[in-house]
């Protein structure tokens, strides 16, 4: 199947469904980025023009951009570091033979199949909340004041709300990774005189590699975009400290109703992806070649 | 050292009796093949005796040293894994010097000792490749490697050339016999082929449902195999087993005779001739005859005989006797 005309005839063929995905990509994007350069408040829009890097400008020298953007790569990293070292641990410890196996699976993939919002309630109200929480019921019950999570920990509590999300996606892919390991190379490091520490170490972490590569490079993606949870529990704050740079968009585009300031948010918030995308490939892209 | 001695070994699993109960010593510096058809047990014995399981009940001795409840590691023993199981993400070097860091050795020892077995095994050009690199010839020589620089007192083999093609087979398990020839230790070796089995072994153990059928030298199996199942096992292609009016006129109720210890031409037997196979060296022929069955026969060199051909047969060699209950007279 590779002569002249089946080469031409798949490539006609697959051209519709490539020509559909550029479409949908490059339309908002250059919407996006014409808008980017464009006075265009919703509360006046009779007055339009061009501003040159005006918005951008002023994104980048608002006061909270800074904070946001660290903010951003805190919850990002944070969520990480959490999902992937917990995610192994819980994904060895499934692994092993146990009766209910399949429950206990399926009750550890559960967290996934929760919405955004609705996880972020469920924590701030049943497990946060500083009267009805569940936590500060525990604090209490050992005589401590609760502790005001939302108010004085709003980012940790967010990259909490956040991993426990994620983290039945990382086991997931990290149980599978240990699935795939052959028995025979384990048996083989125990008859080398391996421990347990020394096989984690030497065989199924190298062994996973790959799969945590994957784990990584996926939920940088999705938390990069990290909204409902901040939304529905800190709005960003208190003040602004838990304020990310999807959040900060958010509030020029809706709030303050500025679309042309938004959108150079949004056009920042592209640049930024792409440059952790291409330090995240650079750095493990090479543990995908087989 | 490697004397290893099994007393009343029993394993199941579950409701299954795997090996029922097994009493065999192994002397130091033998080669020992376990043979027997698939599911026969042979390598639950060897990861038995490796320790990669736990016995039911029943006592390993390693060394005179009760050994049934030591891990793997503590054993002394080495074995070669049918996949080779090989660390892919290392390379060759690292591999073989693999159970050498576990133990702590230190780097300048570890060095000296891979290059040596690097070098008994013609791997020194390949060291710093990975496992993925190599062909399956090499890889095997790896994974004997990994096993030799522990210097074991026994190494155990796990149908260690079932994945090799029939010409590499030859060669690696001459390089097998060799490297026992010259470190003299204690290796216990599984497999299915009996031909592996009769060139390489000093002693055999035929096993069959988890049961030891006979144990000793190959040709004494072939020679005096003590039960119907050892007659039919050893030896390709597989003995003629014959009941009935022929078996009585021996006095028994089965008669064995071998492919090869028949002869075409003259002689009692007459029957026709249902397929022929020439390999240059021997032809094999299935002769049906009348009263008796289907026939193999082994004649060297070239016979002209053709599918419908009628030839006489004779039988020219030992003739196994065997009782009702299928044990040798």
């Amino acid at each position: 199947m590779s002569t002249h005309s089946s080469r031409l005839a798949a490539r006609l063929m697959v051209a519709p469904s490539v020509a559909l995905l550029l479409i949908w990509m490059i339309v908002p994007l250059a919407m996006t980025l014409y808008y980017s350069f464009r006075f265009y408040r919703l509360l006046s829009p009779d007055r339009t023009g061009w501003v040159g890097f005006n918005n951008y400008l002023w994104f980048m020298n608002a006061p909270d951009f800074w904070l946001a953007l660290f903010n951003t790569l805190t919850l990002v990293g944070g969520v990480l570091i959490i999902t992937v070292i917990l995610g192994t641990l819980i994904a060895l410890l499934i692994d092993q033979p146990v009766k209910g196996q399949g429950l206990l699976r399926i009750l550890i993939i559960a967290p996934f199949f929760v919405m955004p919002p609705v996880a972020a309630s469920i924590w701030e109200n049943l497990f946060m909340h500083p009267q009805n929480g569940l936590f500060s019921a525990v604090s209490r019950g050992f005589g401590a004041q609760p502790i005001l999570f939302l108010e004085d920990y709003p980012m940790l509590s967010v990259i909490g709300i956040v991993s426990w999300e994620w983290l039945p996606f990382a086991t997931l892919i990290l149980l599978t990774a240990l699935q795939s390991l052959s028995s025979e190379q384990l048996e083989a490091a125990e008859m080398d005189g391996a421990s347990a520490f020394s096989r984690f170490r030497y065989i199924i972490l190298p062994h996973m590699t790959r799969a945590i590569t994957v784990v990584i490079l996926i939920q940088t993606i999705f938390l990069l975009g990290i909204f409902g949870e901040i939304y529905t529990t800190t709005q960003g704050g208190p003040g602004s400290a838990s304020t990310t740079l999807p959040y900060m968009i958010f509030k020029q585009a809706i709030v303050a109703k500025d679309i042309g300031r938004a959108a150079a948010g949004g056009i920042i918030a592209v640049i930024l992806a792409n440059i952790v995308a291409y330090f995240l490939m650079r750095g493990l892209g090479r543990n995908l070649d087989s | 050292m490697g004397k290893i001695q099994l007393t009343a070994v029993r394993k199941s699993f579950g409701e299954v009796d795997v090996i029922p109960g097994i009493d065999l010593t192994i002397e130091n510096g033998e080669f020992v093949v376990f043979v027997g058809p698939s599911g026969c047990g042979k390598s639950t014995l060897l990861r038995l005796i490796a320790g990669l399981e736990d016995t039911t009940s029943g006592v390993i001795d390693i060394d005179g040293k009760d050994a049934t409840n030591l891990p793997p590691a503590r054993r002394g023993l080495a074995m070669v894994f049918q996949s080779y199981a090989l660390y892919p993400h290392m390379t060759v070097r690292k591999n073989i010097a693999f159970p050498l860091k576990m133990a702590g050795m230190d780097q300048a020892e570890q060095d000296k000792r891979v290059e040596r077995a690097a070098k008994v095994l013609n791997l020194t050009s390949y060291l710093d490749r990975r496992p993925g690199q190599l062909s399956g010839g090499q890889r095997q020589r790896v994974a004997i490697g990994r096993a030799i620089v522990r210097e074991p007192s026994a190494f155990l083999f796990d149908e260690p050339l079932s994945n090799l093609d029939a010409a590499l087979r030859v060669g690696m398990r001459q390089e097998i016999s060799e490297l026992h020839q010259s470190l003299k230790t204690t290796m216990i070796y599984v497999t299915h082929d009996q031909v592996e089995a009769m060139t390489m072994a000093d002693k055999i153990v035929v096993l069959n449902a988890g049961r030891i059928e006979q144990v000793g030298a190959p040709l004494e199996l072939y020679n005096f195999p003590c039960n119907l199942f050892v007659a039919g096992f050893i030896g390709s292609p597989k003995m003629n087993l014959i009941e009935g009016a022929e078996a009585a006129k021996h006095k028994a109720h089965t008669i064995g005779i071998r492919p090869e210890h028949i002869t075409v031409g003259d002689g009692p037997w007459e029957g026709v001739v249902g397929l022929s196979e020439h390999l240059g060296s021997d032809s094999f022929l299935k002769v049906s005859v009348e009263g008796i069955g289907t026939l193999t026969v082994r004649a060297p060199g070239e016979v002209h005989a053709r599918h419908g051909d009628r030839v006489r047969l004779a039988p020219a060699g030992k003739i196994h006797r065997f009782d009702a209950t299928g044990l040798a007279i």
